[in-house]
């Protein structure tokens, strides 16, 4: 309950600003739309009021200040419109009985999910892998570090459309499979970081205390540097999954998507619909944080049960 | 050298290359340990106690000279799991229990489930931690924890057992009573003991032989054979003969300390 109370004053703090931000933002548009329905405008003409700044608009217009707050296309929504647009196409959806339908973002937020999913799946075990090579291979470690930070320095959103085509060329049907490939090249490299210097956290004593045993490889992997990684790995998962998140969304944004967040986000920019825009990045939100405290309390569970002092 | 000879250091000498030039930690040691043996080594910081300790338990390579463990090198013995070795530093590992952390080299020399479970609770109790075995580490002080560390290095059948100022951190009290048993431990078992100590009466307390070193370079100034009986209840520690050892450590002690 204590920390909840920063929080929602963070979250107020927000929420009062981005409602204050409202006003100057849709003046224009709510002004345009007066002088169409015969109201007096200064300066007239949508033209003219290009030149005046949005503060001088509003003072000197200040009766239609609040018609900004009730636009049908409004360039920025209000909180209260995007709150009603997402209960509209989610919770709305479900009473109707329409959860999966197409016009319902459950039915979106599930099918990112999903390539979140299987994205972060493969980008971990990539990234678990490529840690255990480069900390017992001195070869792996001098090629493979090199190329994947040359990884992550290629723009995602260049990279996205190629994977696409070349998955399509090579028989794969749907978007399914290259989305998890895009999310997981997102994913692997926080994961591939973090264990590198988890797997090398053991301190001198700690391995030579195994030399004394006259410990194998493998049992110095398992019963020391393993265990001894695994709070540098959750730390990783967090970031991890927010990477697969967005690599996911991504993938969705090219043409020819029609399902999933990115999508949306698309379709409500190609569409001038800036509530259908906003609501999906609420919803892409919500499900980011779902998934960080999903790992986080893995986290917390796993390294308590096996004894970290938490 | 005799058939009963465990270690062996010819002219041994170790020179460590740092930024700020050469470190002599150890120079031309000559030292015989006989089986059996109970050797402490005593010395101002940074004499080479701990390399020496270091190089008999091959976790350093002598630059220098020759040694011989068991009458091979110090890697063969390792090889063949020949010591425990008790760090300055407890080190045990957080996640696991003080009983796993005791496991752990028994898990790793292959003993059986049982037979690990017998030799946890008998070292336990050997260093009155009976009861301590499912607490973690951290719930412990840290002279439990540096008895959890000795009890995890008395755990399997080393012949040599390599202590590194092993009571350092502990009250005065608590070290009697583990001196004690320690010599009780010894005397049961045979092993042969190396023993890092900055304490006088602890090192004449419990060694037959003690090796008196000062530093820069390294090396060893005087070895005491002590002439102590085996049986040593604590309060030997007053009698005249125990007081000239002590003396005479004391004396080795000054003459290799330079007051330059
Ligand atoms: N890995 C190393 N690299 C460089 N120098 C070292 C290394 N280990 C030890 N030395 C140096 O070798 C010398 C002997 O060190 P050592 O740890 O053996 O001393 P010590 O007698 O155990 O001291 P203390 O009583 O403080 O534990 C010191 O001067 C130390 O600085
Ligand atoms: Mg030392």
């Amino acid at each position: 309950m204590r920390n909840a109370i920063p929080v929602l004053t963070v979250l107020v703090v927000l929420v009062g600003l981005w409602w204050a931000a409202v006003a100057p933002m849709n003046i224009r548009p709510a002004l345009d739309l007066a002088e169409r329905g015969g109201a007096v405008i200064v300066p007239e003409g949508s033209v003219q009021r290009r030149e005046v700044s949005v503060w001088t608009l509003m003072l000197k217009n200040s009766s239609h200040v609040s018609a900004g707050y009730d636009l049908k296309r409004p360039r920025l929504p209000t909180p209260a419109q995007v709150g009603q647009e997402i209960w509209k196409t989610t919770g709305a959806m479900v009473l109707k009985g329409r959860t999966w339908s197409k016009r319902s973002l459950i039915y979106h937020s599930w099918i990112t999910l999903q390539s979140t999913l299987w994205g972060f799946l493969l980008g971990t075990s990539l990234g678990i892998l490529g840690a255990v090579a480069i900390t017992y291979s001195r070869v792996t470690s001098m090629s493979l570090m090199p190329w994947a930070i040359i990884s992550q320095t290629i723009p995602i959103v260049a990279l996205a459309p190629m994977i696409i085509v070349v998955a399509n060329q090579v028989g794969v049907e749907g978007r399914g499979v290259p989305k998890a490939i895009i999310s997981a090249y997102l994913c692997y490299f926080p994961v591939l970081v973090s264990m590198v210097k988890g797997l090398n956290s053991p301190k001198p004593a700690e391995l030579d205390l195994l030399k004394t045993y006259n410990a194998s490889g493998t049992q110095s992997f398992w019963k020391l540097r393993l265990p001894a990684s695994l709070p540098y790995f959750f730390t990783s998962l967090k970031v991890g999954v927010a990477a697969a998140l967005v690599g996911t969304i991504v993938g969705e944004l090219p043409t020819g998507a029609i399902s999933g967040l990115g999508a949306r986000i698309l379709i409500g920019d190609q569409f001038g619909t800036p509530l259908a825009i906003w609501s999906a990045l609420f919803l892409a939100a919500i499900l980011a944080g779902l998934l960080v405290t999903f790992v986080d309390t893995m986290q917390r569970v796993t390294l308590r049960k096996m004894g970290f002092r938490a | 050298m005799t058939n009963n000879t465990i270690v062996s250091a010819k002219d041994l000498s170790l020179t460590f290359q740092t930024n700020d030039g050469p470190v002599h930690a150890l120079s031309d040691v000559n030292l015989d340990i006989e089986k059996g043996d109970f050797v402490s080594f005593i010395g101002p910081s940074g004499c080479g106690k701990t390399t020496f300790l270091r190089v008999m338990a091959d976790l350093e390579q002598p630059t220098g000279g020759e040694i011989t463990v068991n009458g091979v090198s110090p890697r063969e013995a390792r090889l063949a799991r020949a010591y425990g070795y008790v760090f300055q530093a407890a080190g045990l590992y957080p996640w696991r229990t003080i009983g796993g952390n005791i496991r752990l080299p028994l898990e790793i020399m292959g003993y059986s489930k049982a037979d690990q479970a017998e030799r946890v609770s008998r070292v336990l109790e050997l260093v009155d931690l009976a009861g301590f075995e499912k607490k973690y580490p951290w719930q412990l002080s840290g002279g439990m924890q540096q008895r959890a560390s000795i009890a995890r290095a008395l755990a399997f059948d080393a012949d040599i057992l390599l202590m590194d100022e092993p009571f350092g951190a502990l009250d005065e009290i608590v070290r009697d009573h583990l001196n004690e048993q320690l010599l009780k431990l010894w005397a049961d078992t045979g092993k042969t003991i190396g023993f890092v100590t900055h304490s006088i009466p602890e090192a004449v307390y419990l060694s037959t032989k003690i090796v008196v070193m000062s530093p820069r370079p390294g090396r060893v100034t005087d070895v005491i054979e002590s002439p102590l009986p085996k049986e040593r209840p604590l309060d030997i520690r007053d009698t005249p003969e125990f007081l000239e050892i002590a003396h005479r450590v004391r004396e080795g002690l000054r003459a290799g300390h330079s007051y330059d």
